[in-house]
């Protein structure tokens, strides 16, 4: 009827309406899955960008594509023939592939991870409904690990448009890109969840370990062709055991059974590492 | 839900420090459903640091608490199932709308869709940002910003709203609007808990408070009692200019019941207070400005502490 007692019984409705869930269904919800609620969160931000994650995702392996096969590639196969007994391209896609969502992981683990502790704070949002800390850790990083399935699905579609594969495996180099990216995610996200001040130390991770990680680790020519004391890098290099995996699955490369499992077990390894490494960091973090 | 009888939180000799820090010093209180219940005190008194620990984000050195009946320390997603958190700094997402920001908010409870589209309609309509609602976060001004993590913390129909300093660094207008939502929400029966080192805040929101300083409480009861147990009934402010406080003080020594000498002014404290500045006129002594007002908790702060909230 009146204006205010109009407001009051919407208001009254407002408070409980009873329409919502009780705590304890809530809570219980929550602790099963809360880290998926924060992925999800995640991944509803990131669709403000999804334009220039597309652009990101697509556009620079195209310039890998088109530079290093087309270009480089036609004089790498003019003068020695085949590298690893393919044409270059074939030799260089995996390597694309993995390389690419690695070095993704780079930024994703980076400046994202600062921002929820420090410039926008948004891990302190779950953590004031029932998600706890360790939810938070693992939630952003499986958002992130989604985001790189799509884009390793994305350059898994350009090495078949290029020609670039040669087995009907060639689709597992998608969960080896991701599996590769998390190894050296997880860890670096860890890390990043221990700084405190400003990320300076971000473009030193860039610089001086994503990119020999990149260059020295058998991704534009095999390891061996390097000198033998240069070859420890891409044996640390997550980047190498990837793309090593990748080419196994993409045009059957000679690895060996045990040393294929060598890449899994070290990948795994980094990977669950980093992972309990950072939940416990966001609980120390975000609990004090 | 059950309805909850007893206190709805109830500390015990709380404590809580940080390295050799003392933050929170051996506090105890309890606070009833449906009260307002008040931390009175300046910046770094230790109000956030106990709000933390009712939330569970903040780990007590000793002493007991239990919030709905639920420690806590071990009981955390538990207890926040149960409350509305509204913290000292504003952790929207600014990159999603205003409407998304409640949505994503709204399933860190695991509540569904369905469920949360017309709540969150309804939210903004209680906090005024219906027009606002696919707009970004950043286009909000800081008010708005408020509203919308009050309306967020409403989400889960919490029984107990915790509200963290909730108009630090708003405009009276802005300040206002905010207290008239608080008011809605208390008469629905919400339990709120505020920080705050206003003391107009104080009075406007809480039925009962205590006032906290370097950890300790220092005095409890509800605004009006306290004003009247530590305070008088008026305050004579006197300003002779910065320089000329401290002199004319020895002039005034036997007036009012109590002194108090600010940097920039003179306080006096009695039941009637233009009694005393006709007095003081009559003395021949002239202020550069003079005002008589109501004691407030402002005055009983500086009473028990000596000095003022707002530094």
């Amino acid at each position: 009827m009146s204006e205010v007692g109009r407001t009051l019984t919407d208001s009254n409705r407002l408070a409980y309406s009873g329409r919502a869930d009780a705590p304890a269904v809530t809570s219980a919800r929550a602790r099963r899955w809360g880290w998926w609620f924060y992925a999800e969160h995640f991944l509803r931000s990131s669709k403000a960008y999804a334009w220039s994650i597309l652009g990101y995702s697509v556009g620079q392996p195209l310039l890998y594509f088109l530079s290093l096969g087309l270009g480089l590639g036609s004089l790498v196969d003019q003068g020695v023939g085949t590298v690893d007994g393919v044409p270059y391209l074939t030799f260089v896609g995996p390597a694309i592939l993995v390389s690419t969502v690695v070095m993704g992981a780079s930024g994703e683990m980076t400046y994202p991870v600062m921002g929820g502790f420090k410039w926008q704070r948004l891990y302190y949002a779950p953590i004031s409904a029932p998600v706890s800390p360790a939810q938070v850790a693992t939630g952003h990083f499986v958002a992130v690990m989604i985001r790189f399935v799509l884009q390793a699905t994305v350059i898994w579609l350009m090495l078949l448009a290029f020609g670039a594969t040669t087995s009907p495996w060639s689709w597992l180099t998608i969960p080896v890109g991701v599996l590769a990216a998390g190894a050296f995610g997880a860890p670096l996200q860890a890390y990043a969840a221990t700084l405190l001040d400003e990320g300076a130390q971000f473009a030193f991770v860039q610089r001086f370990i994503v990119m020999p990680m990149f260059l020295f680790a058998g991704t534009f020519f095999p390891l061996s062709a390097m000198p033998a004391w240069l070859q420890w890098i891409g044996w640390v290099s997550p980047i190498w055991h990837g793309t090593q995996l990748a080419r196994l699955v993409s045009y059957g490369a000679a690895v060996p059974g045990w040393l294929a499992a060598v890449h899994v077990a070290y990948l795994g390894g980094l990977l669950a590492l980093g992972v309990v490494l950072s939940r416990r960091r966001y609980e120390r973090r975000l609990i004090a | 839900m059950a309805i909850v009888i007893g206190p709805v939180i109830v500390a015990r000799g709380l404590r809580k420090t940080y390295d050799d820090v003392v933050a929170v010093d051996d506090i105890d209180f309890e606070v009833a459903p449906g009260e307002s219940f008040g931390l009175l005190g300046p910046n770094g008194a230790g109000k956030s640091t106990t709000m933390r620990m009712i939330g569970g984000t903040s780990t007590r050195t000793s002493g007991l608490l239990t919030v709905a009946g639920l420690d806590p320390a071990t009981h955390g997603p538990e207890v926040r199932a149960h409350l509305g958190v509204v913290p000292q700094q504003d952790n929207l997402d600014e990159e999603l709308s205003v409407t998304d920001n409640l949505v994503v908010y709204g399933r860190y409870f695991g509540l569904p869709h369905a469920y949360l589209r017309p709540k969150a309609a309804e939210l903004l309509e209680f906090a005024q940002l219906t027009e606002k609602a696919k707009e970004k976060v950043t286009k909000l001004s800081g008010g708005m910003k408020r509203r919308l993590t009050i309306a967020r913390a409403l989400i889960n129909e919490p029984r107990v709203l915790l509200l963290d300093e909730p108009t630090t660094g708003l405009d009276p207008q802005a300040r206002h609007i905010l207290w008239d939502r608080l008011f809605r929400l208390k008469e629905e029966g919400v339990t709120l808990i505020v920080t705050t080192h206003f003391m107009d805040e104080a009075e406007q929101l809480c039925d009962r408070l205590i006032v906290v300083d370097r950890g300790r409480i220092m005095a409890e009861g509800s605004p009006q009692a306290l004003i009247r147990q530590y305070s008088t009934r008026e305050v004579l402010e006197l300003r002779f200019g910065s320089d000329r406080n401290a002199e004319v003080l020895s002039q005034l020594a036997d007036l009012g019941d109590r002194q108090e000498v600010l940097p920039d002014r003179i306080l006096l404290y009695a039941a009637d207070g233009e009694a005393l500045l006709d007095e003081v006129t009559r003395r021949g002594l002239h202020p550069v400005t003079s005002l008589v007002r109501r004691s407030s908790l402002e005055d009983v702060f500086l009473r028990l502490t000596g000095r003022s909230l707002v530094e």
